[in-house]
């Protein structure tokens, strides 16, 4: 990786050239977003060594390890699951929303995206995905919208607990199978529920705990889940021309600050 | 209305306070453009926090906004009320692309960029005065940031709008300790490429 000494001095730019740097940056991040999404085809998983059903309204935990691929399937298109996720071996590096979004200049998560940490780390990437839409702007629902119903926020603290954690280590997560949109006026949309048959599947870019729970999206007019959730975890490490890997120029970086880790 | 303090916020500097419920704080961008990330937490269980996905599906489901505006009540990971936006020149407040920090500065523009200061640096300097660290880093909202998510998902940090003088106004709608770091950010147009200094008014009625 290229260092330029001179920039860590703060006013070393002039606000011009900051933000030709910038606008360089985003009009390639542009160039990426107008471009098709790759939606791998989801062959046979390899080397699976766990299958589960997670229930309506239930959840799950799970330690995965690098390269571990998860595949999340909805059968019958209930309308949400809701993710966190932490480094196994530094848990205070979990799942950070903002980043995952502000780094990838996108708030649509889909194959060839990676969900970030707070370390500028990749924590999974997103190898393969139907495109039923993947939410973490206003993400699970919690006890607010699901009115005793089970709910997203308390599932992922169970989960958290049952890791020896507490409502300190759960923050902004993912809803799966979720597809929001924003129009103009800066409203968001609920763009209703998943089709039946959705699946992501997720590739541990580290050694991980998870927290999967089987219940909807905040803005769901549903407020109770409607089918199962169907995992499948198998194991395959990264092809040398891995999407994910070279989908961004940002991907790039947040790799290299993740592959490093695991080099020795 | 009685002053309890009044104080300007160096550029790039980190601020906290604790607000006793009903206190107002006005954050001025005294220069313009100016990014100011802020953290809310319980001043009585700091594990009680400022919860942005519970802001937004309340905000939503009432036909709100992906941002945050006069009217608004920022809420906590137990769904209370922290504080309110009771008063704003400024028209919206972002609070889903989180703080910079040396790590994403890395991803986001450059390995070269590592060392600069960030957000998150002010952050854990101030969390480490009341026993808190990075655990108790979440997403924050960004007073004065312009962070447009566009209809095809796009989100961006776009030019700040706030004039020089413009300003913010809470009150707390519970004892509260609020995290303030003074966004040094000049990667992105969030402080017009020039972080400038914030006066910060903490008063009571």
């Amino acid at each position: 990786m290229s260092l330029e000494p001179e920039l860590s001095n703060l006013d070393r730019l002039t606000p011009e050239q900051y933000r030709a740097r910038y606008e360089a940056l985003q009009a390639k991040a542009r160039a990426r977003a107008a471009a098709p999404a790759a939606l791998a085809a989801a062959g046979a998983l390899p080397c699976v060594w766990k299958t589960e059903t997670i229930p309506p309204g239930k959840y799950i935990v799970q330690r995965l390890k690098r390269f571990d691929v998860i595949r999340i399937r909805n059968p019958e298109g209930t309308p949400g699951a809701a993710l966190f996720l932490w480094n196994a071996d530094d848990v205070s590096e979990r799942y950070n929303a903002g980043d995952t979004v502000k780094l990838q200049w996108t708030t649509v998560l889909t194959t060839g995206r990676v969900l970030f940490s707070d370390m500028g780390r990749v924590l999974a990437a997103i190898i393969a995905d139907t495109g039923a839409g993947h939410d973490s702007i206003v993400g699970p629902n919690g006890p607010a919208q699901a009115k005793g119903a089970p709910n997203g926020r308390d599932n992922l603290r169970l989960g958290a607990a049952k890791f020896g954690m507490t409502r300190r280590d759960v923050g902004p997560a993912i809803s799966l199978f979720s597809k929001i949109t924003t129009d103009a006026d800066g409203r968001f949309h609920y763009a209703g529920p998943p089709p039946k048959g959705a699946m992501v599947e997720l590739r541990a870019e580290q050694n991980l705990l998870i927290a999967l729970s089987n219940t909807p999206h905040a803005l769901s007019p549903v407020q109770e889940s409607s089918g199962a959730i169907e995992i499948e975890i198998g194991r395959q490490a990264p092809a040398a021309d891995d999407l994910c890997r070279h989908f961004t120029e940002e991907a790039v970086r947040g790799f290299e600050n993740t592959d490093q880790e695991f080099a020795r | 209305m009685n002053i309890v303090s009044d104080m300007v916020v160096p550029a790039r500097a980190p601020y906290s306070a604790t607000l006793k419920k009903g206190q107002m704080m006005k954050i001025i961008d005294l220069e313009s453009q100016q990014a100011v990330d802020a953290l809310f937490y319980n001043a009585h269980d700091l594990s009680e926090r400022y919860s942005v996905q519970d802001t937004l599906a309340a905000q939503a489901t009432q036909g709100g906004k992906f941002y945050l505006e006069t009217g608004s009540v920022l809420l906590s990971n137990e769904g209370n009320a922290l504080v309110r936006i009771i008063a704003d020149t400024c028209g919206f407040h972002d609070s889903c692309a989180g703080a910079c920090s040396c790590e994403s500065n890395s991803v986001r523009f450059g390995h070269e960029t590592r060392f600069m200061h960030a957000c998150r640096e002010n952050f854990l300097t101030e969390l480490s005065k009341y026993g808190l660290g990075k655990r108790d880093l979440v997403s924050n909202v960004n007073f004065f940031m312009n962070v447009p998510i566009r209809p095809n998902g796009e989100l961006t940090v776009d030019d700040g709008v706030s004039k020089p003088g413009g300003y913010v106004e809470l009150r707390a709608e519970m004892d509260v300790l609020v995290l303030i770091s003074n966004c040094p950010q000049v990667n992105n147009p969030c402080n017009g490429f020039r972080p400038t200094p914030i006066r910060i008014i903490v008063s009571e009625s």
